[in-house]
């Protein structure tokens, strides 16, 4: 920080990642729009209250250890190597917190982009809870829930990324692994853990007829969801811009080249990005409106679907073929969607294992094929991106690190009486004490209001 | 007296490094958050299951549920 060109690099990357936060809380908001809206009116203020919360529960649990697991992980451990140590990224660290960067090489690299870094990557992490937590509504208990999002929002989705979305990540190593926009390192895993979740969770009262025929438990507020879905979609913008690095020297050997990369640090252009981002954006909608014919949640949910299909190789896609992908991705999740609820009666509340899940899939293996033999890495070393390894990392991503842990931990939950609400709670709704208090606490005003008005008769 | 490491900006920037208060005290704040995460744990599990007891006790007998259910439709949410 002793020369205006070095100090103008290191602030900028801090203002990049810090915008990138900011633009990715809409996220946020646009999942609590999205629940609520697809709620029916006696749960709304529990679904809300679910949502939220875990916010600030992945956020403290992120900064006591899930940092660190990013950075100590990438060998698995026990894969290719033991534990990386991590100064920077341990809570009690100086440098994770106001930092004017030291003496020595930690505190200079980090002091200045540790907290907007981690933030990024948290922001994910409340993304990858999100996911879940629609898929779950009206029936999981909170204290439940909050425990499961702190399971894949500090730990399972962050040691995904040590393996398969770091520079020296096992899988970029050996699988020559390639998810640029996290088709399976946040997509795929979050809905592999919902699913997991779901099968010990049990359907919404109501959802299957006892013959096994499934009823539409419709959204409640159109309005609310597809408002909040636009919400996603800003916020995506800034997820995207987030997962890459913005200023890096990729010039192998002599000479300098400076680009934005992707997390692999392998080149990419914010156009290039924002390009894909938009055609498989655009490619989701058009087959999601066929598809459904013309079903608005449907449609908004197959744009964010299109996105995600295309993620994985977004970074290097030409704009027609990541909306090619976009439209086959959708196709795959709505047949996969109806399949799984007619075949196992898993009542996904929102359709998010199918358009964060099974999208996720489809977006890590389709890449294996369309970038087969692309380096993974700059590091020569590493194996290529191709079909076969991009599948095992899919596996990996939706089962092994998804559905596996989410089915385990719920049901020890579910074992133990602490995952399903009780079911008069459930048909009773589970704002049924809240209404009342709240007709109580109207009825005392208007009570009030009576008596002002006789007092004025007088 | 100052309780950050340094009591003005004078001299090299770099050389106060930290520059919260209470330099040292890490380690004892990461446990106190871990604490306060797990506390707050158990206290939100025992609190929303004793809501569900008064809310079954209160309203979950078949003739409050028969009020209750249907009462909510598309066109009167």
């Amino acid at each position: 920080m002793d020369n205006e060109l070095t100090a103008l690099g290191v602030i900028f990357t801090e203002f990049y990642y810090w915008l990138t936060v900011v633009i990715m809380f809409l996220i946020h908001v646009g999942f609590c729009m999205y629940e609520v809206g697809a709620s029916r009116h006696k749960n709304h203020m529990h679904t809300l209250m679910k949502n939220t919360m875990l916010i600030p529960l992945v956020t403290i649990t992120f900064f006591f250890f899930g940092w660190w697991i990013y950075f100590a992980f990438p060998n698995g451990p026990g894969i290719i190597g033991g534990l990386v140590e991590a100064p920077h990224a341990v809570a009690w660290s100086p440098v994770m917190g106001a930092h004017m960067g030291g003496a020595d090489d930690l505190e200079n690299g980090w002091a200045r982009i540790n907290g907007v870094f981690w933030a990024a990557f948290l922001l994910f992490s409340w993304t990858a809870a999100s996911i879940v937590s629609g898929s779950v509504i009206e029936r999981i208990k909170s204290s439940a829930f909050w425990i499961l999002a702190v399971a894949i929002g500090s730990v399972f989705w962050i040691i995904d990324a040590a393996w398969g979305w770091h520079a020296d990540g096992w899988m970029v190593q050996l699988l020559g692994y390639h998810d640029a926009y996290a088709s399976g390192v946040i997509h795929a895993i979050a809905g592999g853990f919902a699913l997991g979740i779901l099968v010990n969770l049990g359907p919404r009262i109501g959802k299957f007829a006892p013959d096994g025929k499934p009823h539409n438990l419709n959204p409640r507020n159109p309005w609310l969801v597809t408002i909040g879905l636009f919400m996603i979609y800003t916020g995506f913008w800034g997820f995207y811009v987030a997962c890459n690095i913005p200023m890096w020297d990729i010039q192998e050997g002599d000479g300098v080249f400076f680009s934005a990369t992707n997390i692999y640090l392998g080149p990419t252009t914010l156009s290039a990005i924002t390009f894909n981002f938009l055609m498989s954006l655009a490619g989701g909608l058009l087959m999601g409106y066929m598809i459904s014919k013309g079903d608005a949640f449907w449609t908004y949910s197959s744009g964010l679907a299109g996105i995600i299909a295309a993620s994985a190789g977004n970074d290097l896609y030409h704009p027609i073929q990541a909306m090619i992908i976009a439209g086959l991705g959708v196709i795959f999740m709505y047949k996969m969607h109806y399949w799984v609820e007619r075949t196992f009666k898993v009542d996904d509340a929102v359709g998010a294992v199918a358009v964060h899940g099974y999208a996720g899939v489809f977006g890590v293996v389709i890449a294996g094929f369309m970038l087969w033999g692309y380096p993974s890495s700059p590091n020569t070393e590493y194996a290529a991106i191709n079909p076969l390894g991009q599948i095992i990392g899919a596996i990996i991503m939706f089962g092994v690190l998804g559905f596996l842990p989410g089915w385990i931990i719920s049901k020890i939950l579910k074992s133990a009486g602490a995952l399903r609400i009780p079911r008069e709670v459930e048909l009773a709704g589970l704002d049924v004490g809240a209404i009342h208090r709240y007709i109580a606490d109207e009825q005392d005003v208007i009570n009030a209001e009576r008596q002002e008005v006789g007092k004025l008769g007088r | 007296m100052s309780t950050g490491s340094f009591e003005n900006w004078a001299g090299t920037i770099t050389d106060i490094g930290p520059i919260y208060p209470f330099v040292g005290s890490e380690f004892l704040l990461f446990i106190i958050g871990v604490v306060f995460w797990i506390v707050w744990h158990i206290w939100q599990t025992k609190h929303e299951n004793r809501i569900y007891e008064e809310e079954k006790s209160k309203y979950g007998g078949v003739e409050s549920l028969k009020k209750i259910v249907g009462a909510e439709t598309p066109e009167n949410p």
